[in-house]
């Protein structure tokens, strides 16, 4: 290809991904596709009411019906669980209590699902409703009934403040003041494939679970706890999901009943969601409102920063403490911040519990900081392309709250989609209902915690070396169509000069592949990528030494390339890479390697520092054209431009789908998906389907004009960061900005519906500001805060008067705070 | 609800074209093309997404149309011709479109590829040479929530090029973005 | 996955064998065309026929007729709504319909749905058109297992909502539908065809089959179907309008404009299209009809989008139609009738 850089083989090169031709063929085995012999139905009985005590379940005239096999109700699951240590508030089928519509109380194996179905409609459940708490505000006001007996307090789950550098004085002092209100609605992952599970239980007491799940590793320690199985008597494979983008990481209800219902039968046992139940399990974007005071100076410097931010967490737990922390903690790594302060509050309310999808908890403060920098540039009479770009924070720095960047492409994006949207001809010139918007952001390559925190690595992988040249890839990691199988298969093939055709790649089976801890926060590229590095680079060596001796040539003459070990110097001299296993083989025995990862330590050390931290941070910048319909409000995006500091693209035709897959959900977030319940009714979700759940189709997209900034990070393998989350971020934000650069109203709330739009230039025709969005923020009962200086101000990274941690120094994770249930698992 | 099950020994059967190859099947006679497929067939290829039409993923090829398999009843099927990704295969070699999929990424979690590839080649068979309006028209009822269907419109836009003859090597910006 | 409840299926060659099937299963028995509708409904328990008479073999259904030089066209209710909007005589002659055809829902499930079938669509609510556990958990409502209409609960009736693209255009054009049932054969206007009531939203008796639909010479008039959704397709309109004009000269002789989406049938509305008659179509006369239609519409909270915005953009739609209608007699002396939908939202 013309003109660019071919350092490698390998990557860098557009490729198909290992797993294309089963994709196009049909052929990918996804756990619906799964049939046992003998295998039975399980289905699951769910809560029609949104918050009452079971007072009884009669499961009788179910048992009674022809074909059933099991009935299952809360007493034979008992224990609970929950994917963070601290919020272990779930249960397989709720013993006592339900908190949604949709929760599950028990469940049927039968011969068919038709069965399985019929026995449903026969259990009579008798409940006592209580007081359902259907928003933020009623979770706040109401103290009794709490929906969970942990947390702070009444339902309240968990509250933040964290300060970094007196922020009250540094607004004091700035030139500039601006106040903002903004809402984020709640929105779904509708992933194509619905959950489903298949469980098969032998006699020699071991179990097996091939789920379509994003976290094998979560999974395993979940059935292990709630079925109370030694984890080595468990075997886990996840399946390649049909799409996850977050909504299949949590351990689910349905795993554990379909692992229960095989174990109580004897049978396989399989459980297939509905496309209806899919929306019950949710752990979507939770719906954000968010508060934002800032200060600047002329030049739009941020001398202090205050961000509020109320979570409807819905009814459990989920991943949400850390959720609440996400939408505090990445505000400081795209421009730099002098002082900053936090405050987050997450509540449980009566609907299906949100949790981590696709940016987890960063698109809700990232669409309010960028609007609130779109607005503060108009205040100041700046260009807020020009505004961004001169106060990035800049690379290999630390940040107020301290967490440490490394390599940073913004400034290069925002570069390339000025030039390439034309950005300085178009911007507040073009007609009136035609518009552009910029906004940008930055995600994690990873999390730099664990979510069970220990000293072992994040991610592992065992190589094969076969005689006949083939080269077996074992890794945790799970394949949910981002095409993580396949980096795995082109980093090894890269470093040891084989055909990635050469190697085979099995991944997300507890049994035969070492930890991975899932394909969440866009860590398998950087985290799985850097572990087949080391395991690849080690394989590399010991084929190097045994041929060199044998070729007589010194190692670091022996180049590997086209299946061949070879003398650099003369590259007739040598041999085919099979022959060299065979001689490594012969003089050392079977060849196999292993390599692992673990992020560096983060040099945050208060209560909290956990979230935030990454290895490496990618960054992404945006610009939305829009047209907009006065008399009706309607928006259609025709165009997005962007670019996106992804490091290095291991394989750039999948970065660029990555890429264009963002900018389609951001866009869905953006324009019409969201989650609705009706509150005058129960909170049954209004809209579970995917006719009225509105996902864009092909005639709703917009063009996509991608540019990739390739500045490689030390971090990454190869320079890789990430690419499958943050090119999400950048766009509600830009929509929302072209939206104001085309008709002069802000929309300060996600979704951007007509009917918003058009309220709001009503508004401003009746002489009015023209804005549609919140307009208050809750009191919310504050804690202290947890006061850490910004490293310029002296500041270690540890929290001032004696808020720090235990001798260790290191706090495990911000999630282990000390009110809550920490897991037995944590170590020091 | 009505408490009426299903008699488990009731059965429909049916004799039909199944990707070029003449197919009995006898199965319960509520069923579903698509449950009969996956179900009684073991042709698991073709994925169901919303159970109620409204996705795309379960698109089958009924004599040459495509059709929501979700919303075909078994029993109705006797007589017809069906295609369905396991059938687009020429022998061991994959059909254009497959391959252009394959090249571009367009399959991300290749969920509901199969149902696109179907539509696609359907489109491919009346239109030689469809434009990306035409394109986006004809696959305007199947969801894709990884791609955001660009890469799918670059593929058949090139296994269109194939299939004519045409040259059809992707431009450089399909593979590494615009510089 | 949702599945179907059992019954019996039959599938007949005829009209009359259809007609003594349905007769045989009496009030168990349902026919079934495409099954786009039904069989999503049977899903979810909203009909549970125990015999299904499938109409898909019947011959007779699937014929279009005449159309040849402007004169009247039949279109068999058996017709696919792809075959309907590509067909020749439809897209020539009758393209409001045509284009009213295209716009039901995807490409994939026009293959399957078919003409009579849209036009019989089971009116649409938010809360009924969902699962029986779903609706299980609002104690039903009274289209279906239960005694109350959530749209409205004081009120007596049912409020679920016409949502057929074709069917206001078929109002709008004066077109007949042919009705056979055991005894008779009747042709009721496309207006009477329709029932202002969510649960009896039709005044076809069951056991009658719709086989026919008539429409009109097109001989000089003009027409457009203008429909709301909020995406480019497979959503149901959430307001269909449709404009029947007949020009007499420059002036607007007669009109029709009917409202899909906003009641339980294709409502039409005189006051809007008196505003209009007598009229070049001018800017007043069209801001007159366009409020005209915009008072009596009367969306409810049972569809997609809020009631209030839906309300007003019956103003912007009737305007809208108008003025295509209208820039079309400007624009076109040689063409009689070349009715384009638009897609908006």
């Amino acid at each position: 290809m013309g003109g660019r850089e071919r350092r490698y083989r390998v990557v860098g090169s557009p490729r198909r991904k290992v797993d294309a031709v089963a994709k196009v063929t049909g052929r990918t085995l996804f756990a619906d596709d799964i049939a046992l012999p003998r295998m039975l139905f399980g289905k699951l009985l769910r809560s029609t009411v949104p918050h009452a005590r079971i007072v009884r379940v009669d499961t009788a005239k179910a048992r009674a019906l022809d074909g059933v096999r099991a009935v299952l109700t809360g007493g034979d699951v008992p224990i609970p669980f929950g994917i963070l240590p601290v919020s272990q508030d779930e249960h397989a089928l709720c013993p006592d209590r339900v908190r949604f519509i949709g929760d599950s109380v028990a469940a049927v194996a039968a011969v068919s699902e038709d069965i399985a179905t019929a026995a449903l409609d026969l259990i009579e459940v008798t409940y006592e409703p209580l007081e359902t708490i259907g928003t933020p505000e009623a979770a706040l006001e109401t103290t009794q009934p709490r929906i969970h007996d942990y947390g702070p307090a009444g339902n309240i789950h968990k509250l933040i403040d964290l300060e970094f550098g007196d922020v009250d004085a540094a607004l004091a002092g700035a030139d500039h003041v601006r106040e903002d209100l903004f809402l984020y609605g709640g929105n779904t992952h509708l992933a194509m494939e619905q959950h489903a599970a298949v469980a098969d239980w032998s006699a020699d007491g071991k179990l097996t679970l091939w789920s379509s799940t994003q976290t094998p590793h979560y999974v395993h320690r979940a059935l292990a706890r709630v079925l109370e199985l030694a984890p080595s008597r468990i075997r886990v494979i996840a399946t390649p999901n049909g799409g996850g983008f977050g909504g299949k990481s949590d351990p689910f209800n349905h795993e554990i009943v379909a692992a229960k219902l095989a174990m109580l039968t004897g049978r396989p046992v399989k459980i297939t969601l509905t496309r209806e139940e899919v929306f019950y399990c949710h752990r979507g974007r939770h719906p954000t409102l968010m508060w934002v005071k800032s200060g600047v100076d002329r030049t739009g410097r941020f001398k202090g920063m205050h961000f509020r931010t109320l979570l409807d967490g819905g009814a459990y737990g989920s991943y949400g403490v850390a959720s609440a922390y996400y939408t505090g903690a990445l505000q400081t790594v795209t421009y730099h911040v002098d002082r900053y302060r936090f405050q987050g509050a997450r509540v449980f309310t009566n609907k299906p519990p949100c949790g981590p999808k696709r940016g987890h908890g960063t698109p809700q403060p990232r669409f309010a900081l960028e609007v609130h920098i779109d607005k503060l540039a108009e205040d100041l009479g700046m260009d807020p392309a020009e505004l961004r770009l001169a106060h990035l924070q800049p690379p290999d720095s630390l940040t107020a709250n301290h967490l440490r960047i490394g390599s940073m492409g913004l400034g290069a994006c925002i570069r390339k989609v000025v030039d390439g949207a034309a950005w300085k001809e178009r911007f507040r010139k073009l007609p009136d209902g035609r518009g552009i918007g910029i906004a940008c952001s930055s995600y994690l390559s990873g999390a730099g915690l664990p979510i069970y925190w220990n000293h072992m690595p994040h991610s592992g992988v065992q190589l094969k070396l076969d005689r006949g040249g083939g080269v077996t890839v074992f890794c945790g990691s799970t394949d949910i169509g981002q095409g993580s199988d396949s980096v795995l298969a082109y980093i090894v093939a890269e470093v040891l000069g084989v055909a990635v055709e050469d190697i085979a790649v099995v991944t997300a089976d507890t049994d035969l592949t070492p930890v991975d801890l899932g394909s969440y926060s866009s860590r398998v590229t950087l985290m799985s990528g850097n572990a087949a590095l080391q395991a690849a680079e080690r394989a590399r060596d010991i084929l190097v030494r045994h041929a060199s001796a044998k070729l007589d040539v010194p190692a670091e003459r022996v180049g590997l390339a086209d299946s061949r070990l070879f003398d650099v110097e003369n590259p007739e001299l040598g041999m085919t890479f099979a022959e060299a296993v065979q001689t490594a083989e012969a003089g050392e025995g079977t060849i196999g390697t292993v390599g692992s990862y673990m992020p560096p330590r983060s040099p945050g050390r208060y209560r909290g520092a956990g979230v935030g931290p990454s290895p490496a941070y990618s960054y992404s910048a945006a610009i939305a054209e829009v047209e907009v319909d006065r008399t009706s409000g309607i928006v259609v995006v025709p165009r997005i431009w962007i670019a996106h500091d992804v490091g290095r693209s291991i394989n750039p035709v999948n970065v660029l789908g990555q890429v264009e897959g963002s900018v389609y959900m951001g866009l869905g977030e953006a324009l019409m998906e969201e989650m609705v319940y009706r509150e005058n009714r129960n909170l049954v979700h209004k809209i579970p389907s995917m006719l009225d759940y509105k996902s864009p189709t092909t005639l709703d997209m917009c063009e996509v004009v991608t540019y990739l900034i390739e500045d490689p990070d030390r971090e990454g393998p190869f320079g890789a960061k990430e690419v499958g989350q943050g090119p999400l971020l950048p766009v509600p934000p830009a929509v929302a900005n072209a939206v104001y650069d085309a008709v002069g109203v802000r929309i300060d709330e996600v979704p951007i519906t007509p009917e918003k739009v058009l309220k709001a230039i009503k508004d401003r025709d009746k002489g009015g500001y023209g804005r549609f969005g919140p307009t208050r923020f809750p009191a919310i009962p504050w804690p202290e805060p947890i006061r850490v200086p910004p490293p310029w101000e002296g500041g270690d990274g540890r929290a001032a008067e004696g808020d720090t941690v235990g001798a260790g120094g290191v706090r495990p994770s911000s999630v282990s705070t000390a009110s809550l249930p920490v897991a037995e698992e944590r170590q020091h | 609800m009505a408490s009426r099950r299903p008699d488990p020994l009731a059965t429909a059967q049916i004799r039909f074209d199944l990707n070029g190859e003449s197919t009995t099947v006898a199965f319960a006679p509520h069923k579903t093309l698509l449950e009969v497929l996956r179900e009684d067939l073991g042709l698991t290829g073709t994925k169901h997404g919303c159970e109620l039409g409204e996705c795309g993923t379960c698109t089958v090829l009924l004599d040459r149309q495509p059709v929501l398999s979700c919303l075909v009843l078994g029993v109705a099927c006797d007589g017809v011709e069906v295609r369905t990704v396991e059938g687009m295969t020429d022998g061991p070699r994959l059909h254009p479109l497959q391959d252009m999929f394959a090249d571009l990424g367009a399959a991300q979690c290749g969920y509901c590829t199969p149902g696109f590839l179907l539509v696609a080649e359907a489109l491919l068979a009346s239109n030689a040479r469809p434009s990306r309006e035409e394109i986006k028209h004809a696959l305007a009822g199947n969801l894709c929530r990884c791609t955001g269907y660009l890469k799918i419109y670059e593929a058949v836009e090139l296994a269109a090029a194939k299939m004519r003859g045409d040259d059809f090597n992707p431009e450089e910006e399909t593979l590494y973005g615009r510089p | 996955m949702l599945r179907l409840p059992p019954f019996t299926y039959l599938r007949p060659k005829s009209l009359r064998q259809a007609l003594r099937m349905k007769a045989d299963a009496g009030p168990d028995g349902m026919y079934v065309a495409g099954g786009t509708d039904l069989l999503p409904n049977m899903k979810r328990r909203h009909q549970e026929p125990r015999v299904l008479v499938a109409l898909s073999g019947i011959r007779a259904l699937r014929r279009i007729t005449g159309g040849s030089g402007g004169s009247a066209l039949s279109v068999g209710a058996g017709v696919t709504l792809t075959q309907l909007h590509t067909h020749k005589r439809t897209g020539k002659h009758y393209a409001a319909l045509a284009k009213a055809a295209e716009l039901v829902s995807s490409p994939l499930l026009r293959n399957m749905g078919t003409f009579g079938g849209n036009l019989c669509l089971d009116t649409r609510c938010n809360y009924y058109n969902q699962t029986y556990e779903w609706r299980k958990a609002i104690d039903f409502c009274m289209k279906k297992d239960g005694a109350i209409c959530w749209v409205a609960p004081s009120s007596p009736r049912c409020w679920a909502v016409n949502s057929s693209d074709t069917a206001p255009v078929t109002v709008a054009l004066g077109a007949e539908f042919v009705l056979v049932g055991p005894d008779t054969e009747r042709v009721l206007p496309a207006a009477e065809f329709f029932n202002d009531d969510g649960i009896r939203y039709l005044t076809k008796h069951p056991d009658e089959i719709l086989t026919e639909v008539r429409l009109p010479p097109a001989d000089g008039w003009d027409a457009t179907y203008w429909k709301l959704r909020r995406r480019g397709t497979i959503d149901f309109p959430v307001l269909g309008v449709a404009v029947w004009v007949r020009w007499d000269d420059a002036l607007v002789a007669d009109a029709r404009i009917v409202l899909g989406g906003v009641a339980s049938y294709p409502k039409p509305v005189p006051e809007a299209a008196g505003a209009i008659i007598g009229t070049e179509l001018e800017e007043t006369a069209v801001a007159d009809a366009a409020d005209a239609a915009f008072r009596p519409a009367k969306p409810m909270d049972n569809t997609d989008f809020g009631l209030a915005w839906r309300k007003e953009m019956v103003r912007n739609y009737v305007r809208g139609a108008l003025e295509e209608l209208r820039a079309r007699r400007e624009v076109g002396s040689g063409r009689r009738e070349a009715g384009n939908g638009k897609r908006e939202a």
